[in-house]
Formats: structure tokens, C-alpha cells, sequence
């Protein structure tokens, strides 16, 4: 434990000249342009390093419990924390499932002896996740979760998914829903488009998604409900996500950044890393979406952590299971948007810091008072995702290769130091 | 400019899967990246075997000593024994293997499956399965040192089909300019009709025109550069040649059509449909055929039906394309041995 900590000489995004920090028992005590002379356990000397808001991820899954081979909450939050994350959201499709207090009170425990950065468990909004009786989400939310969701499983039918809104509303819960319809995905796994026309693979229409956020957002308007889109991708979704809220629904949204940088085109040579849930889609979706983010529309970039074991993605495309390995790459292949001028260095830090902690009610920003929970980067040293170094379990990163802008020096949460380099 | 950078980064992701650094062939996967020469090449080499195929002892000792394992993880009966026919007749010893019934039932995974075969000194695996992109899987991932011949992947190429067809049509035609091909039927679930698409346009025939209702048409169907026509009464004018899919009578379920008698009404060749085409318009089709479903008996077995000359040219092509890619395999694996670092 660590219980005073001084940061010498760091840069502010965006802003010249050095700023000075001291922390003691987990709180930002003093920051300032002035040198700070108090001694302290451990003296940073920032020179050259940006000091950034700790980043808070709504959608990333730990696979712990009972999913060893692919994660536990030890790995992954260490994976967390050099990506720059002090906050992570715990997605409910463990196995069990978090539907119940216990399992919570599981995750609780694990993270507050093995977790590098503060997890939030999220709980399942119907039991077992199988979207069709409600499950205990105010004994799930005593017991500590933040916010409610159906992993990547749709609710069985509108009348359940109506009285889940209903009943969370109730409770002024906030529920965190990935707009599928799955009669319309059905067996798919690839963007129904070009790329899956040519190839033969079974494609999930972009109707799959619009329907259910029309379908989401109808509902929430109905119910008064809080709801979050998880995930989105495609260009109508954003355009519908905007017109609700102008309307006053209460709606926020979210994109996993991989969808900010890959399309369909990605699996033109059946790469089974980029099966992911939503498939990628087209370029004109990718160019809506960082627009959405760019407008605040959407208001949180996502990691959509999914590690993996290797034999889980060496297999035919179509039966390798869904999802990335990101969290540790996820402000890396950020600033290489920021780099070639498709987002801003403003809209990114926002939709990584305040934006998804606004969803769950929870504040993020370095200033005196508030937790000391930020990191400490080298924006122009450049490191590759690779197997032999990443520290998650799963090692198929989307950038796995190829040389990354952005080297995590410190990782600090609550005063503690979450991840040191070496 | 180079031919390489005409080509698509698939195209050329294909292309340098497919292809040895000399521009042989290696593995015989997917008809993207493989130019006209390459096709035009394989053609060649089949009319050669035709010859094999017309003599009393039918062999040639092209692939004597090696080891070609046929994996079906799907079954078939056609494809099968004329691969085993086409591997015998190049006097290799053939494995056949039906993995549905044996080792993935057990639960052993595909790349352990292969990884146990490749131990048994297998040269070339012919390969069938029910997943798009399994051989590209097995040929980049699991044994990148056996020669990998797709016999049909999922929805996504059977090659060998496409090029057997290529060949039907040079025999009654003598040439791909100017042709135009109509494929009629069930598109959206078909190997068979994305490899001869991509077949008909790299040896360059002026239309490919496909035929269907827009429940058997995938997504985005413009991007594949064919004509698409709904109603075949039209579709059928100017044709030269037409290509009749086979039709699983188990699309009713999923309501993608009404019934076996609307389409035949509808989208079944006979012979009054025919009559719309060029006089000397040939009729094919993969097979197994439904007639009355698909195609009328009359249509099939008349005189401007090819189907059983595609049956005897299966073997040819077969013959071509396993001993061209056993012979870049070679090649490959003696050029790696002489490199320093390179397996042993």
C-alpha cells in the first residue's frame, strides 16, 4: 500500500507547462503549477508523460467466475489497467451468470484482493441471461451492481423486454441493452454485405440491430426507463439514438472502438479475430460512428474486452467464438484515429472519462479532492500488441503486429499504483 | 502496372496463399487471385487427362508414392469418388475419410484431426466442410505443408466444380469472349455458383446473369458484377449458356419459397423456357439433379444437355489440379530445405 504519492513535472492533454500533483490515502490532495515539496512514499518524476483521467470501461468481461482458461479478474484488470482503465463494468455472462447476490458478492471479493483498478459488476437483467424471467435486480444492486444487461442475448419477446424496462424503472436502474433482434441475426456472423456475398458467410442484416433500437428506444420512451445501447453499429442507429434523445428519451449509447477502425473488409481472409458481436460493417457505418462520438451522441467508447483461448479461435470462421482482446489496446488505436484526423484528441478522452462514467453515475477528472485515479502516457513511444508481452489472457488483438502510439508509464487508481511497466 | 496491383488485397491474400513464390500452384482453395493464364493452364492440363481417361490401362504415375487423404466433413458421393477416381488414376494411395462419423464426434477438434494426418506423412488433403473458410483455416493455420484442394466449403467455393464447368463449356464453345451465362436458382447458398462466377469473369465472358428470386439472391448481390434478373422468361434471351442449381427442398422451411411447384413454374428449365435462349444454348447443371423441381426431364436429357460430359471432365479437372499442386508443393518443400533455418 502506497499512501502518499507525488507526480513531478506532468503535461495535461492539451495544455503546456507542467503541472504537480500530490496524493495521499487515495484522494488528489493538491495539484497545481507550483513545485510541491511534501515528501512521499513514491515520487514520480513525470517529465515528458501526459497525465490522463483514469479511463472507465462499460463493457468488458473478465471471464471470471468459471472461465479460467480465457481470463480471471486478476489478469484482465492487470490487461485494465496498462491499457489505462482504473474502472471497469463486469459483464454479467459469466458462468454462473451474475444473476444472483452470491455471484456478485464473488466478483466483489476476487476484485478487492486480486483487481488492479475498481470493477463494477453489471447484473443480468433476466435470470441465466435467457431473456425470459426477470431476475433480483434490487437485491442485485444492494449486493453492488451498477447497471443491468442481457450480454449479447436479446430478450425473448417485446412483453419481457417492456416489463424488464418497466420494472427497472421502478427502481431507477439503468438498464444497458445490446439492440439485437435475433430472429434477424439468426445464424450470422459477418455484416450481411459485400464481403459475406462473396465469401459465402451468413450475414447478420443491418436491420438486425435498427429494428431493436427502434423497438429499444419506443419501449424506454413508453416506460420512462434509463436505457444504454450497447455497442452500436450502423449509421442509422446513431441517427435514431439522436432523435430519441432530442426528444427527450432517456438514452445513452456506446461503440467498441473496434468498430471505429475495421469494417467488413477485415474478414475478406476468414481472420477469425474479427468475429465480433455486432459483425463490423461498412464505411460509411465506421464513418457515423466516429461522428456519433465526435457529436457526443454516443457517449462512451468501449473496450468490448473478450479474451480467449487460443482453441476458441482455431476453428472455420463461422464456429470460432465472438470477440476481441482489447482492453490493453484500446487508447492506442484511439489516438491513431486522432492521428489521421478522423477524431479528436477531446472527443476520445471524453468518450473514454466522463462520458461512460455519466452512464453509471460515477464522475471521472484529475482535480483536487476528486480519487486519485489516473495514468501516466508516453503518447509517442510506440509498442506492438504482441503474445509474448500482452498481459491478458486472450492474445488475439485486433493491431496484433503493428506498431502502436501511446505507452502507459503508470497506472494509478485510488492512490494505488495499478500498473508499472517491467 | 504490375498484375499484382490490379489485384484486390483479397485477391492478393489469395493469390500468395494459393500460389508459391514461383507462381505455382500449392494449394487449390478459392478461384480469387488466380489469373486467366493460371485458369486457362488448368484447363490445358485436364484436356491432357481426358486422353488418360480413354485408355485401357488409365493411369499415369504423376503422384506415385504420395499419400492424398480425402476429408469429407460433410457428406458426398460424386465429388468423393471422382477425387479418389482422379488420385488413383495418378497412381497415389488414397485415405478416405468421413469425419463426421469418426474423430469430431469424439470431440476432438479439426486442427488436432489434421495435425494427427499430417503425422502420417500425408502429402495433400481434398477437403469438404460444411464452414465457409475452412480450408483457408486448414491451409494458413493447422498444415500449411500439405497441399489443401477445396472439394466445396460451405457456402463460400468449390473450385474444382467451377472449373469442371469451365471446361464443359470451352469443349462446346471454344472460348469464353462474348459468352453469355445465366446461373438460375438458388444463389444465396451456393459454392458452387460463387466459383463459377468468379471463373466466368477471369476467363473473361461478356455477361454472367444471374437468375433467382430475391429470397435465393445474398445481400449486396450488385457487388458481385453480374446482372441480376427476376424474371426468367427474360433472363433467358441471348443466353448461350444456362446453369441450373440444384435446389434443397429444405428452403421451403425457412420461407424463403412457397413451394417446389411455384418455383418450377417459375424459375424450372423447360423446354418452352429454353426455346428463349440461343438455339445453341447448352444446359447444365452440378447435380444431382431434381427433375421436375429444377429442371425438366425432356431439358436434361435432350440434345442440348451437357450435364453427363460435366461428370466424365470431373475427373480431368481433378487429375490437373491435384498434380499441379503437388508439384508446387514440392517444389516449395525443397526450396525451404535448402534454406538455411528452413525444416530440416
Amino acid at each position: 500500500m502506497t499512501s502518499s504519492l507525488r507526480i513531478d513535472n506532468a503535461r495535461l492533454s492539451g495544455e503546456s507547462g507542467a503541472v504537480n500533483l500530490l496524493v495521499r490515502d487515495g484522494l488528489i490532495r493538491s495539484m497545481g503549477r507550483d513545485v510541491i515539496r511534501d515528501p512521499a512514499d513514491l515520487e514520480i518524476d513525470a517529465s515528458g508523460l501526459t497525465l490522463l483521467p483514469g479511463f472507465v470501461d462499460l463493457c468488458c468481461n473478465l471471464r471470471e467466475p468459471g472461465n479460467g482458461q480465457k481470463g480471471n479478474i486478476a489478469s484482465e484488470t492487470r490487461a485494465a489497467a496498462r491499457g489505462g482503465f482504473t474502472t471497469v463494468c463486469a459483464s454479467p455472462d459469466t458462468s454462473p451468470v451474475n444473476d444472483s447476490g452470491a455471484v456478485t458478492n464473488l466478483i466483489r471479493d476476487v476484485a478487492r484482493t486480486k483487481s488492479a483498478v475498481r470493477v463494477l459488476p453489471v447484473g443480468a437483467a433476466t435470470r441465466g441471461l435467457a431473456g425470459e424471467l426477470l431476475s433480483d435486480m434490487v437485491g442485485l444492486a444492494s449486493a453492488g451492481c451498477v447497471a443491468f444487461s442481457n450480454g449479447n442475448n436479446a430478450m425473448a419477446n417485446a412483453r419481457i423486454l417492456r416489463r424488464c424496462m418497466a420494472y427497472a424503472r421502478t427502481f431507477d436502474i439503468t438498464l444497458m441493452l445490446q439492440p439485437v433482434n435475433q430472429a434477424l441475426a439468426a445464424d450470422g456472423y459477418a455484416h450481411d454485405g459485400r464481403v459475406a456475398a462473396r465469401l459465402g458467410l451468413l450475414g447478420v442484416p443491418e436491420v438486425a440491430e435498427t429494428a431493436a433500437v427502434m423497438e429499444m428506444l419506443l419501449l424506454a420512451e413508453e416506460t420512462g426507463v434509463r436505457i444504454h445501447l450497447g455497442q452500436l453499429s450502423c449509421a442509422r442507429s446513431v441517427g435514431m439514438v439522436a432523435d430519441a434523445r432530442a426528444r427527450g428519451v432517456a438514452v445513452t449509447a456506446d461503440v467498441a472502438m473496434h468498430q471505429l477502425l475495421f469494417t467488413e473488409e477485415a474478414l475478406s481472409g476468414f481472420d477469425s479475430r474479427y468475429h465480433v458481436v455486432p459483425p463490423l460493417r461498412r464505411e460509411s457505418d465506421r464513418k457515423a460512428l466516429l461522428q456519433g462520438v465526435e457529436d457526443g451522441v454516443i457517449d462512451a467508447i468501449v473496450s468490448q474486452h473478450q479474451p480467449h483461448d487460443t482453441a476458441a479461435k482455431q476453428a472455420p470462421l463461422g464456429i470460432t467464438e465472438p470477440g476481441l482482446s482489447t482492453v490493453e489496446s484500446v487508447f492506442s488505436m484511439g489516438l491513431s484515429l486522432v492521428e489521421r484526423g478522423e477524431l479528436t484528441m477531446n472527443a476520445l478522452l471524453r468518450a473514454l472519462t466522463e462520458g461512460p462514467a455519466a452512464v453509471i453515475g460515477w464522475s471521472a477528472g484529475i482535480e483536487q479532492g476528486a480519487p486519485a485515479s489516473f495514468s501516466l502516457w508516453d503518447l509517442e513511444s510506440q509498442w506492438q500488441a504482441h503474445p509474448d508481452t500482452m498481459l491478458s489472457r486472450g492474445l488475439h488483438a485486433p493491431v496484433s503486429g503493428q506498431d502502436l502510439k501511446g505507452v502507459a508509464h503508470w497506472t494509478v487508481c485510488e492512490g494505488q499504483v495499478a500498473y508499472r511497466p517491467g | 502496372m504490375t498484375v499484382s496491383a490490379r489485384l484486390s488485397a483479397h485477391d492478393q491474400a489469395s493469390r500468395h496463399l494459393q500460389l508459391t513464390d514461383e507462381g505455382q500452384l500449392r494449394h487449390f482453395i478459392t478461384l480469387d487471385g488466380l489469373d486467366r493464364a493460371m485458369l486457362t493452364d488448368i484447363l490445358d492440363t485436364a484436356d491432357s487427362f481426358i486422353e488418360v481417361g480413354e485408355r485401357t490401362i488409365k493411369k499415369v504415375p504423376l503422384l506415385r508414392g504420395r499419400t492424398v487423404v480425402n476429408l469429407f466433413f460433410e457428406s458426398s458421393t460424386r465429388t468423393r469418388s471422382t477425387f479418389e477416381l482422379a488420385a488413383k488414376r495418378l497412381s497415389a494411395d488414397v485415405l478416405n475419410l468421413d469425419i463426421n462419423t469418426s474423430a469430431t464426434s469424439k470431440g476432438e477438434s479439426l486442427s488436432d484431426t489434421l495435425l494427427n494426418l499430417e503425422a502420417m506423412a500425408s502429402d495433400m488433403f481434398v477437403v469438404r466442410h460444411s464452414q465457409s473458410g475452412a480450408p483457408h483455416f486448414i491451409a494458413e493455420s493447422v498444415t500449411p505443408d500439405v497441399a489443401i484442394i477445396n472439394a466445396g466449403d460451405g457456402r463460400h467455393a468449390h473450385p474444382t466444380q467451377a472449373m469442371l464447368d469451365m471446361l464443359t463449356i470451352r469443349q462446346h464453345k471454344q472460348r469464353f469472349e462474348g459468352l453469355k451465362v445465366a446461373i438460375v436458382g438458388d444463389i444465396l447458398h451456393s459454392r458452387v455458383a460463387r466459383s463459377q462466377i468468379r471463373a466466368l469473369q477471369t476467363l473473361g465472358a461478356e455477361e454472367v446473369r444471374l437468375i433467382a428470386p430475391g429470397t435465393l439472391l445474398p445481400a449486396d448481390v450488385d457487388s458481385l458484377g453480374c446482372t441480376v434478373e427476376f424474371d426468367m422468361t427474360k433472363g433467358m434471351a441471348d443466353l448461350d449458356v444456362v446453369i441450373m442449381l440444384r435446389l434443397q427442398t429444405e428452403r421451403m422451411e425457412g420461407a424463403l419459397l412457397p413451394s417446389e411447384r411455384e418455383f418450377y413454374r417459375l424459375y424450372g428449365l423447360d423446354s418452352e423456357k429454353l426455346a428463349l435462349a440461343r438455339p445453341d444454348c447448352i444446359v447444365m447443371h452440378p447435380g444431382p439433379i431434381n427433375r421436375g423441381v429444377e429442371i425438366e426431364s425432356a431439358v436434361a436429357d435432350g440434345p442440348q444437355s451437357v450435364i453427363l460430359n460435366q461428370v466424365t471432365n470431373g475427373i480431368a479437372i481433378r487429375m490437373a489440379v491435384m498434380s499441379m499442386a503437388m508439384s508446387g508443393q514440392v517444389a516449395e518443400r525443397a526450396t525451404r530445405t535448402r534454406q538455411p533455418g528452413g525444416a530440416q
